[in-house]
């Protein structure tokens, strides 16, 4: 316990936390990124119905404006309702969750690929390293919402017709993984390459440890502060790719809509005047990826002195 | 000098073999394309004809070295969707795609290098500071949700441009161009907005970084103290010199340009191939997805390729030694 409170104080008093507290951009942007985070863990607790249990909906209910009472049912909804009668904000805290699963374990898994094979480039060098940073170039030729929704459609081809909704998030998951490892491999590589000729990692060999417990135990953690920052700005990329992906009608499937289902299926009602449909989504979207971003910024800035 | 360019050459032709591998790895194994060309009631003597008429039996290299030189020769398959020919659809669609390109690109340089001349010049004045500012929230918002907040502001709210379609078009010869008409030309005005933007920020903050780093340069100074007008100062001599990196950056952002039509070509169902690829995924046309990576690759590493060979041309001192870039 005092160990731990010794850490807590460590963390205050640290330049990291100064900085932090010095800069009400980032303040901002970390309380937004917070606040939706947790409206998206605790869904189930927050919302005020289950947008996806079909006995809760009532058709009357339909196109009610947001702070409006309905004209048939009296009731009022802080952001109006859609077509079904569905509370909108329930549909948006819903769909925050679905963004924000996709954008994280998207992220994880091209952090984890992009990581481990950035290390064994590095490290290994020879023709291990020209083949991954070759099939890095060329990926990076292409622009990333081009590779995720490529692969999107080959794993629709592989899946049999039923699984293919079932199955949609996991895809998408791995759709934008794909597309986004090569940042973190080049700076792994990059790195790994000068830390390799340091002194502990030679003392390391010396002492007769093998490559993988050298690179995991020795490497990995002295590269981490580039990874995270990586990490943080891929996170914003992630969160719009999967938008923009279920918004083309190529991402998350329509029983379990994203942020960006829900722009989509805004967009159709913005003629006929129910403009809120569209609305409250997006700007649920745009506080996400903006305030991510900007703590991607500072987090850069921060972990990186010369750059300041 | 020679030896560069032939490896060059040498490198984009690999590069092109390898997306035409891939192409032919989704064409040739992903699905049954004989259960999808004749469905499942098909007689077992139908399905043997096929698979001959097709050569799916070859060893597979030979099936490859086929792919390509049909691909070659224009020649993509059938699309498992509409039983139409794939590179009719893609001649039918290609041009509406083109055309929008064509005009995203104009309007990315034309008003970027504009505005980033002007916010170089009154760089501490208000109007610059206003567009390098907004310019920083146009990179934020997602392509898909600029294409709808300009529908619901233009064609909504205002009600001056249409938000879909290309308008009616006007056929000559094999090329249907949207140029000539009145509603063609309204038909363009958004979408070429929505895929321009995010370039034309990168090209203004690009043409900004590069007037001020030159304008204080020496020779800057010299031509102010020869009693030049600021119009010449900055046009002709400023510029000028501002060019080469614009330029290489442009060419290299028409690709972009091309694969994020996808998303704009959705939002305003623009008929172009950016669509009609968005369909084939949701239809799993894999015909039509194998074709599309085709033709996207081919673009990608032919501009690519210029670009290099450019820099050759433009800057000598890479002529001697390696290539500055090495985006193979």
């Amino acid at each position: 316990m005092n160990g731990e409170r010794g850490a807590w104080q460590r963390f205050l008093a640290s330049d990291f936390f100064y900085d932090f507290k010095r800069s009400p951009v980032t303040l901002v942007s970390f309380v937004i990124v917070v606040t939706l985070i947790l409206l998206a863990i605790l869904a189930d607790l927050v919302a005020p119905t289950n947008p996806f249990d079909p006995a809760s909906l009532n058709l009357m209910n339909g196109f009610t404006p947001p702070m409006e009472p309905n004209a048939f049912t009296g009731e009022t909804f802080l952001f109006g309702t859609d077509d079904q009668g569905r509370d909108l904000l329930s549909a948006i805290i819903y769909g925050l969750r679905v963004s924000l699963f996709v954008g994280l374990t998207a992220v994880i898994l091209a952090m984890v690929l992009g990581v481990s094979l950035g290390l064994l480039a590095g490290y290994r060098g020879g023709w291990i390293d020209s083949l991954i940073m070759r099939i890095a170039d060329i990926q990076m030729t292409f622009p990333s919402i081009l590779i995720a929704v490529l692969i999107f459609g080959v794993a629709r081809g592989l899946l049999p017709p039923d699984l293919r909704d079932e199955l949609a998030i996991s895809v998408l998951i791995i759709a934008i993984g794909l597309s986004e490892w090569v940042p973190f491999a080049r700076t792994v590589r990059g790195t790994t390459m000068v830390e390799k000729e340091k002194e502990y990692v030679q003392a390391a060999r010396l002492i007769g440890l093998g490559s993988g417990q050298i690179m995991l135990r020795h490497i990995l953690p002295n590269v981490l502060s580039p990874v995270l920052v990586i990490a943080t700005i891929t996170l914003a990329l992630a969160i719009i790719a999967e938008a923009t992906l279920s918004f083309l009608g190529v991402g998350a499937p329509p029983t379990e809509p994203s942020l960006g289902t829900l722009i989509r299926i805004g967009q159709d009602f913005l003629f006929s005047g129910e403009w809120w449909i569209l609305l409250f989504p997006s700007v649920t979207l745009l506080a996400l990826a903006l305030s991510v971003n900007l703590l991607g910024d500072w987090l850069r800035d921060t972990l990186n002195p010369r750059l300041k | 000098m020679l030896f560069i360019i032939a490896r060059r050459l040498l490198q984009a032709f690999v590069v092109l073999l390898l997306v035409a591998l891939v192409a032919f790895t989704i064409f040739r194994f992903i699905g049954d394309p004989v259960e999808s060309l004749l469905g499942q009631e098909a007689t077992v003597a139908d399905r043997q004809a096929l698979i001959d008429r097709m050569g799916l039996n070859d060893p597979i290299p030979v099936q490859y070295l086929r792919f390509v030189g049909n691909a070659i020769r224009g020649d993509f398959g059938i699309s498992y969707r509409t039983a139409e020919p794939v590179s009719a659809l893609i001649a039918e669609r290609l041009p509406a795609t083109l055309e929008l390109a064509f005009v995203s690109a104009l309007f990315a340089i034309a008003l970027g290098t504009l505005l980033g001349i002007y916010t170089a010049i009154f760089r501490h004045g208000f109007t610059a500071h206003a567009i390098m500012s907004s310019s920083l929230i146009g990179v934020s918002l997602p392509t898909f949700l600029i294409g709808v907040l300009l529908i619901w502001l233009f064609a909504v709210e205002l009600g001056w441009l249409p938000s879909f379609g290309r308008g009616e078009t006007v056929q000559i010869g094999f090329w249907s161009t949207g140029f000539l008409t009145a509603s063609g030309l309204k038909s363009l005005i958004l979408p070429a907005i929505t895929l321009g933007l995010y370039q034309m920020t990168l090209i203004m903050r690009l043409v900004r970084a590069e007037m001020l780093e030159i304008l204080r340069q020496d020779f800057i100074r010299f031509a102010r103290a020869r009693g030049l007008p600021e119009r010449m100062v900055y046009f002709g001599h400023a510029l000028k010199n501002t060019m080469v990196p614009v330029i290489t950056v442009a060419g290299l952002q028409l690709g972009a340009i091309i694969a994020f039509a996808i998303i704009t070509e959705t939002v305003f169902q623009w008929p172009g191939v950016g669509l009609m690829f968005i369909n084939a995924v949701f239809f799993v046309d894999i015909p039509v997805m194998s074709a599309y990576l085709l033709l996207v690759g081919t673009v990608f590493v032919v501009i690519n390729l210029i670009v290099d060979l450019l820099y050759l041309v433009i800057d000598p001192r890479l002529r001697d030694g390696q290539l500055k870039r090495q985006t193979v």
